[in-house]
């Protein structure tokens, strides 16, 4: 009766996902309700900066962009490709910062499993919250670029389910992150080595036909340029080229970064 | 005897080459309380930790027999660590409380990780902060409470799902004497309620006061095990005179040795434990610029005649 158990569970299995997430997630809810107002000005506020200075006044300089066949004005170019940036930022600030304060920090996630919830389901919420953050900042910017006449492509309701994935993307690669940090300061490194860079390279600012070959060549693969290349397109009330072959490398990110997130998230509670 | 509602058996941690819990059984009956202590580093998270399922066994079982909806079900930890949580109340060493929420929103939000609809958990919501004596703290977040009113508070969060047995790491650890009475009175309540505890605690008092049953860990063994007063009975003594002051030290190797069954010295004060304490009383009367003090042997002693006066810093 008393031999040895079975090996601990290895923490590369399979994810165990169950609706278990849905209370972990409502209790996010609940506390960004409470602060979502200051939490909405920060969150649209220096987007909407970078699309105002740039965008106005780099674009009347710059005047048009050569897009393919067409030529779009710069502010068009410029909003169509920082809005997946903003799906970006978003979504990584709430994995990072805000759920290792919940995990480290506060102890949230070990208060949460004493109660019958599991850690991937905790994973899970926090994933899916992050990422619904992020499709919350997205909403707001959408509305004030339509308020600015920017863009009044029927597509772009077709652009906001693509950018709550893109959200789910990274949110998914900033949870390997969270994994593995010890403090806050480490964030510092995923945003000045991983997602700056990628703004730079991944066609935001500028047309990445710019981009010298090899680093084109890398750019390709980024997922951020796979964001912008399905979600610009929709701006300009057009279908995206290689619409399944973008959307395919972002799930593969997905898919691979969450089950990696899972496993050095296992591991880290595995004490 | 009824059946266990804990049992646990062989089981052991190690990490790396050291021993962190080795080869630790014991069994918690229906409304029992049962008391682990143990120096710092002896094993008691780590052990509460594996019947939670959250650090995995190198070897053991762990096996609970808790009331389903209509008879007692077996469950073994990890397998069925979700349908195992669903009928345990924990509070864990450090509060885990939520610092954005009132204190009934910590209780409402909390009882939907058991699936209780809401309308449920409202309406137990004022009993439970009442249960806290925070009654009047319902929209007070805990930020803004004492220690002992946010230990309560986690008390409270661990009753939501109405659990019959409880795990308890360290429940009073960090509280003032008031704040640990309250919490006390409040344990011996849920025991004459008919739940089951088991609790890790420092506080020799407390085991002494709650405990039906105590376990004593050192570097993750089991050294002892019985009811606080058959451990004292097996042990020790039963009079123990202290004595301090100048010249006590010397006490230790005199004469007066040979009136206690056993002698101890601990920093200045030398300890006599003895079946018959007044010949040895009467002798130190002849001295009086030395100071005295007689009482029966407690569960501090034992703890310290068990696992040694050395301080542990390895927690």
């Amino acid at each position: 009766m008393d031999g040895p158990v079975s090996p601990a569970p290895g923490i590369w299995r399979a994810p165990e996902l169950s609706l278990r997430f849905w209370p972990v997630f409502l209790r996010n809810l609940l506390v960004w309700r409470k602060l979502a107002i200051p939490s909405l000005v920060g969150n649209i506020a220096e987007p909407l900066m970078w699309l105002v200075a740039f965008g106005y006044g780099m674009g009347a300089l710059v005047g048009q962009v050569q897009l393919g066949e067409t030529r779009v004005p710069y502010i068009l170019f410029l909003a169509s490709g920082s809005i997946c940036m903003s799906a970006m930022n978003a979504a990584s600030f709430e994995a990072l910062y805000s759920a290792f304060s919940r995990m480290h920090v506060q102890k949230t996630w070990d208060g949460i499993m004493n109660a019958p919830v599991s850690l991937d389901d905790v994973v899970l919420a926090e994933m899916l919250w992050a990422a619904f953050k992020a499709l919350f900042t997205v909403t707001a910017i959408l509305g004030v670029m339509l308020a600015l006449g920017i863009s009044h492509s029927p597509k772009l309701l077709l652009a906001w389910p693509v950018l709550l994935g893109v959200g789910i993307t990274f949110s998914c690669l900033a949870l390997i992150f969270n994994a593995l940090a010890k403090g806050y300061d480490f964030f510092t490194y995923y945003f000045t080595l991983f997602l700056t860079p990628m703004m730079f390279l991944s066609g935001v600012f500028f047309p990445r036909e710019q981009l010298p070959g090899v680093v084109h060549a890398i750019s390709d693969w980024l997922p951020l340029t796979n964001a912008v290349e399905l979600v610009r397109p929709l701006f300009l009330d057009q279908w995206p080229a290689q619409a399944w072959r973008h959307g395919l490398v972002l799930l593969a990110y997905t898919v691979a970064a969450f089950w990696v997130a899972l496993a050095l998230t296992r591991k880290r509670f595995r004490g | 005897m009824a059946t266990p509602i804990l049992s646990v058996q062989g089981l052991s941690k190690r990490y790396g080459s050291n021993a962190v819990v080795n080869d630790v059984s014991f069994a918690i009956e229906p409304g029992e309380c049962l008391g682990v202590i143990g120096p710092n580093g002896a094993g008691k998270t780590t052990t509460i930790r594996m019947c939670l399922g959250l650090t995995a066994p190198d070897a053991g079982r762990i096996t609970y027999s808790l009331a389903g909806h209509s008879t007692a079900e077996t469950l073994q930890m990890p397998q069925d660590a979700l349908a195992i949580k669903a009928r345990l109340g924990v509070v864990s060493q450090f509060d885990t409380l939520d610092p954005d929420f009132s204190c009934a929103e910590n209780l409402l939000v909390y009882g939907r990780y058991f699936r209780m609809k809401d309308g449920a958990i409202r309406a137990r919501i004022p009993q439970l902060l009442e249960f806290a004596a925070l009654s009047h703290k319902a929209k007070v977040k805990p930020g803004e409470l004492s220690g002992g009113m946010r230990r309560r508070l986690s008390l409270a969060r661990a009753l939501v799902n109405d659990p019959q047995l409880l795990l308890l790491d360290e429940p009073t650890t960090g509280l003032d004497p008031q704040a640990r009475h309250l919490m006390w009175e409040r344990l011996q309540l849920l025991l004459q309620q008919g739940k089951s505890i088991l609790l890790t605690t420092h506080f020799m008092d407390e085991a002494e006061r709650l405990c039906t049953r105590l376990l004593v860990l050192d570097h993750g063994r089991k050294i002892a095990e019985g009811t606080p007063r058959n451990l004292i009975e097996q042990y020790l003594e039963p009079d123990v005179v202290e004595v301090y002051g100048v010249g006590a030290l010397a006490l230790a190797d005199s004469a007066l040795k040979a009136l206690a069954a056993r002698v101890e010295v601990s920093g200045e004060t030398v300890f006599f434990y003895t079946p018959d304490a007044q010949p040895l009383l009467q002798a130190l009367a002849a001295q009086p610029q030395l100071r005295t003090l007689h009482r029966p042997a407690n569960l501090e002693d034992l703890f310290l005649k068990l696992t040694g006066r050395q301080i542990r810093e390895d927690g």
